[in-house]
């Protein structure tokens, strides 16, 4: 993918929708997720979309992403009412992207179906490993072949378009494992791929373990971990930690590093819109009545404007292995001594036009150093 | 004003936690110099760090009315003293104003280090000292041992020894009545010129300097012209009072009183404690026999974690010494930390309440670097020059010797812990000298030790050796050159010159391995490998390596939740703002003081 398609999707406009509910909740998962309350999926649905009609009507969508929580968890016939409904609101576009996020245990080929006929296109599995230990102790409650069998319900159904999630470093896991973990998804053929290292969350049960001493991931295994991966794909690594065939990096996710805005519905949803970044209520129930009373869900919004937002697009645009365009932000941010002592370290790298990470492994250190930023006035004043 | 023969001038000497404070409240509670709505626990140690670690920095003085048995009004000085091996010249100070100590043991415990080198200090001082056991309500109180050890250390009768509980009350109107008939009455001579000595000083916002006096002969008179003999000043008597505790004027202190003076300086430097307070138009002769200044013994570089600060620190450190004359500084620049002050301290406790102040009451955030001593070097000319801080150390070529501070330690100890004492002490060069048996069970031991030697962790290993049964107390003995070597620590190949250390040369590879492999632990992995290097010269004597940090990411920003992360990782960079830069390495400040704290070899 050249810089100047991923620059692009700054004009896309997407949305992203949350489906809180799954079958159980995995002990290091911190998003905004509840198990046993399917009870609630009705409500909740109803609340979706008076959530999306409350919304300013905006241009057609061209990537919508179905995150959780699990959406596979709940009926297709509900996914498609808040399709037609963002479809009403706000359009979407002809060849938009349309993301499922699916656990393999869900994706039965009859279901398959269901999910590509009423306009998905594009299915993310969270398979996260193909080794059962490692399953087990990741709290999922699918195998190995469970996924293979998902992925071959998925391209029966037409889906052209599909994706693993992969977790990374799970204690218990050996090198070897992870090893065959990948050789089982290189074999699938997936035309994209995720790979997360496992991170311990305070407040998740995982979190609550390892203070009590269980055994924590150990980061350098992790980059291990990391090293491996990178080697044995042969998609191209396009963030941090997601890979691609050519043509089939995420949309929805490009939108979200090229600064491009986004819509977001449901409880906990993150959005970016008209230059403001803002956050929904997370508690599922106090989402539910806020919308019911008829009103917009919001529990804050940062605007994102002036300096802020060319440190905003830093922030985000650096994750992508093409970097980001230079300007006023790469500048500062080599003229501080953070930045001078990233570029000798090798973890950042500058040409002609773009400044990129090349030890995605240590985004976060570059992050810290973005964050915070001063406009160089010094370089400013040459400039003028 | 009152008659000599009616006054007692006392002080009471106290290990901390024997009750010093505590009996105070209780004699200005049953002398009703307090009424019981104004009674705060504790009421004579007024700095906040002083009621929150128990302990007296500042000597404080009361008078107290007392009507004794014999039916006589008698009138009773209590100069209290700092109870701390690092505040002895303070109470040097407050013996001098005396004729009388108390010497408070507690009953559990018997008496310590510090009490009985206190003790030699008033018997020296001629003093008269009134044993007393307090605490004998405790459960673990055995009142006749610590009798005979007291007895064994002041002689006379173990019958004599005052029993007392100051919490409970128990034993007080006997210390009374005690302190009346046995602490001599002062015998100034009310005919002759007046001679009043400064014994304390303190500065008031409002008033400028408050000197506390004791009139030793003639009259000290309100609005009188008065000449410091050793300043060489001459101020007014704007106001002279009693301390009750509450300052109360009175127009004249006569032979043998206690009191306050304020003159309307502002400048605490300008009132030398020690110093004879004399009248202008007729002097006395000879002042009194004043007492040496206190004289720093540890140093230490205090850094202001943020640069910007420094003037702020500089002004802390001045508005600090109006109230503690002791403290010391001059400005010191070190390439790792910045601009800063190596300042000089009376001893560890000193330099621990110092920092503290200045953080607490100066809202500064402080890196501190290790303390050590001042050596003296002697110069290819055999002069000898003195520095406070290793990076002065002149180089080898530069220089025919080192010499270094010795202390004569005093360990006072249970005797089933002299051996484990003595390896400690031989294993910081430590020279054994006698040993006296206080009672079959305890002993004092003497020794000769260079005090660059225990400056940093050996009260704490000697705690942790004894089960905190021992205590230690010294005072300064003389230089000795010693076989001594400056270690260099350098990181990323840059010597970090807060780190380097003047020490003895057989110790430098231990030395050299220790902080390597202490500062290995205590700093964060960086973006490359970090070289830890010890090195004598340009010899490195040992080497470790912080490895480059391999992962750094949080890997998901889901459904595009771009604020929490950038919360989460400003607050990590908030935290980092407590690193210091040392070259291109961040070290955090911990690292500065905690790679030479103590550790396994305990």
């Amino acid at each position: 993918m050249t810089p100047e398609v991923a620059d692009s999707f700054v004009d896309t406009a997407a949305a992203y929708v949350h489906i809180p509910f799954c079958s159980a909740v995995c002990p290091y998962c911190d998003f905004a997720v509840v198990a046993g309350r399917d009870d609630l999926v009705d409500r909740y649905i109803d609340a979706l979309v008076r959530d999306i009609v409350m919304s300013e009507p905006w241009l057609p969508l061209e990537a919508i992403y179905f995150g959780g929580g699990t959406p596979s968890h709940v009926d297709a016939a509900m996914l498609a009412r808040i399709l037609e409904t963002l479809d009403e609101r706000h359009g979407i576009a002809d060849n938009a992207e349309i993301s499922l996020e699916a656990n393999p245990e869900d994706f039965s080929a009859e279901r398959a179906g269901v999910f590509n006929r009423i306009g998905f296109n594009r299915v993310s599995f969270g398979a996260q490993s193909f080794d059962s230990d490692v399953l087990v102790s990741l709290g999922r409650r699918h195998q190995g072949d469970q996924i293979d069998a998902a992925l071959h319900a998925a391209r029966e159904a037409g889906f052209e378009n599909v994706s693993l999630d992969l977790i990374y470093g799970e204690p218990g896991e050996t090198s070897q494992s992870w090893v065959e973990t990948i050789g089982r998804a290189i074999d699938l053929d997936p035309d994209h791929v995720s790979c997360y290292a496992l991170t311990v969350e305070p407040g998740t049960p995982l979190g609550r373990a390892v203070s009590d001493g269980a055994a924590a991931p150990d980061p350098d295994t992790q980059a291990d971990r990391y090293e491996v991966a990178e080697r044995l794909f042969e998609l191209s690594r396009y963030e941090v930690s997601n890979w691609a065939r050519e043509g089939f990096e995420c949309r929805y996710n490009l939108t979200v590093w090229a600064q491009g805005e986004y819509e977001a519905y449901g409880n906990g949803a993150h959005g970016f819109r008209d230059g403001c970044r803002f956050r929904n209520i997370r508690h599922l129930d106090t989402y539910l009545d806020a919308v019911e009373r008829g009103q917009q869900p919001h529990a804050g919004a940062d605007a994102i404007d002036g300096w802020e937002r060319e440190v905003d697009r830093l922030f985000v645009g650096l994750r992508r292995s093409v970097g980001v365009a230079l300007g006023a932000g790469t500048r500062a941010l080599l003229d501080s001594d953070d930045g001078r002592r990233l570029l000798e370290a090798g973890v950042i790298e500058l040409d002609d036009s773009r400044l990129r990470i090349v030890r995605p492994m240590l985004t976060d250190a570059v992050h810290r150093s973005v964050l915070g930023l001063q406009p160089s006035i010094v370089s400013d004043k040459s400039d003028a | 004003m009152t008659d000599q023969t009616r006054i007692r001038n006392f002080s009471i000497i106290a290990h901390i936690d024997h009750g010093k404070s505590t009996l105070a409240d209780r004699l200005l509670e049953r002398t009703g110099a307090v009424t019981g709505r104004e009674m705060r626990e504790q009421l004579l140690d007024t700095m906040d760090l002083e009621r929150e670690r128990g302990i007296t920095i500042k000597a404080q003085t009361v008078r107290l009315d007392y009507q004794a048995n014999d039916g006589e009004k008698y009138v009773l000085n209590l100069i209290d003293t700092p109870g701390h091996v690092d505040f002895s010249y303070e109470v040097s100070r407050s013996l001098a104003a005396c004729e009388g100590a108390l010497l408070l043991a507690d009953a559990a415990q018997g008496v310590q280090a510090q009490t009985l080198a206190n003790s030699y200090l008033a018997i020296e001082a001629g003093l008269e000292v009134i044993p007393a056991i307090n605490k004998i309500d405790l459960p673990a109180a055995d009142p006749d041992r610590a009798a005979a050890e007291l007895v064994s250390i002041l002689g006379g009768d173990p019958e004599h020894v005052v029993r007392m509980s100051a919490k409970i009350g128990t034993g007080v109107d006997q210390l009374l009545e005690t302190l009346v008939s046995d602490v001599p009455s002062p015998k100034g001579d009310p005919t002759a010129p007046l001679r009043a000595l400064v014994f304390d000083s303190y500065f008031d916002a409002y008033r400028g300097v408050v000197c506390y006096v004791r009139v030793v002969d003639g009259y000290l008179d309100s609005g009188e012209s008065l000449r410091f003999m050793a300043t060489k000043e001459t101020h007014d008597a704007d106001e002279i009072g009693y301390l009750t505790p509450k300052a109360l004027p009175v127009p004249r202190l006569g032979p043998g009183e206690v009191g306050y003076l304020i003159t309307g300086v502002k400048e605490i430097d300008r009132i030398k404690v020690g110093d004879t307070v004399t009248v202008a138009r007729i002097p006395a002769d000879e002042p009194l026999p004043g007492y040496g200044e206190p004289k720093p013994m540890v140093f230490s570089g205090l850094f202001p974690t943020d640069g910007d600060d420094y003037e702020k620190l500089r002004e802390a450190l001045e508005k600090l010494r109006l109230s503690d004359a002791s403290l010391l500084w001059e400005p010191e620049t070190s390439k790792a930390l910045g601009f800063g002050f190596r300042v000089g301290f009376l001893g560890l406790l000193h330099m621990e309440i110092v920092r503290e102040r200045l953080e607490r009451e100066y809202d500064l955030d402080l890196v501190a670097t290790a303390p050590s001593v001042a050596y003296r070097v002697i110069m290819p000319d055999n002069e000898q020059v003195e520095i406070k801080s290793p990076q002065d150390l002149p180089e080898p070529n530069d220089r025919n010797g080192i010499a270094e501070p010795y202390v004569k330690a005093m360990i006072l100890t249970p005797t089933e812990y002299v051996g484990p004492i003595m390896e400690l002490a031989t294993s910081r060069r430590g020279i054994v000298g006698n040993m006296n048996y206080l009672s079959p069970e305890r002993v004092e031991l003497d020794f000769e030790i260079p005090l660059a030697e225990i400056v940093f962790d050996f009260f704490d290993i000697l705690k942790s050796k004894t089960k905190g049964y021992a205590s230690l107390d010294y005072e300064p003995a003389d230089y000795r050159e010693g076989d001594l070597v400056k270690v260099d620590i350098l990181l990323n190949g840059q010597t970090v010159d807060a780190f380097s250390a003047i020490v003895h040369r057989d110790n430098a590879e231990d030395y050299g391995k220790k902080m390597t492999g202490r500062l290995r632990g205590l700093i964060p992995r960086q973006l490359f490998d970090v070289p830890i290097q010890a090195a004598i010269g340009g010899r490195i004597i040992s080497r470790e390596t912080v490895k480059a940090k391999r992962k750094d990411v949080t890997a998901k920003c889901y459904g595009g939740d771009i604020s929490r992360k950038k919360k989460l990782l400003s607050r990590q960079k908030e935290g980092k703002k407590r690193m210091k830069m040392v070259g291109s390495v961040e070290v955090p400040q911990e690292a500065f003081v905690a790679a030479l704290k103590v550790d396994d070899e305990s």
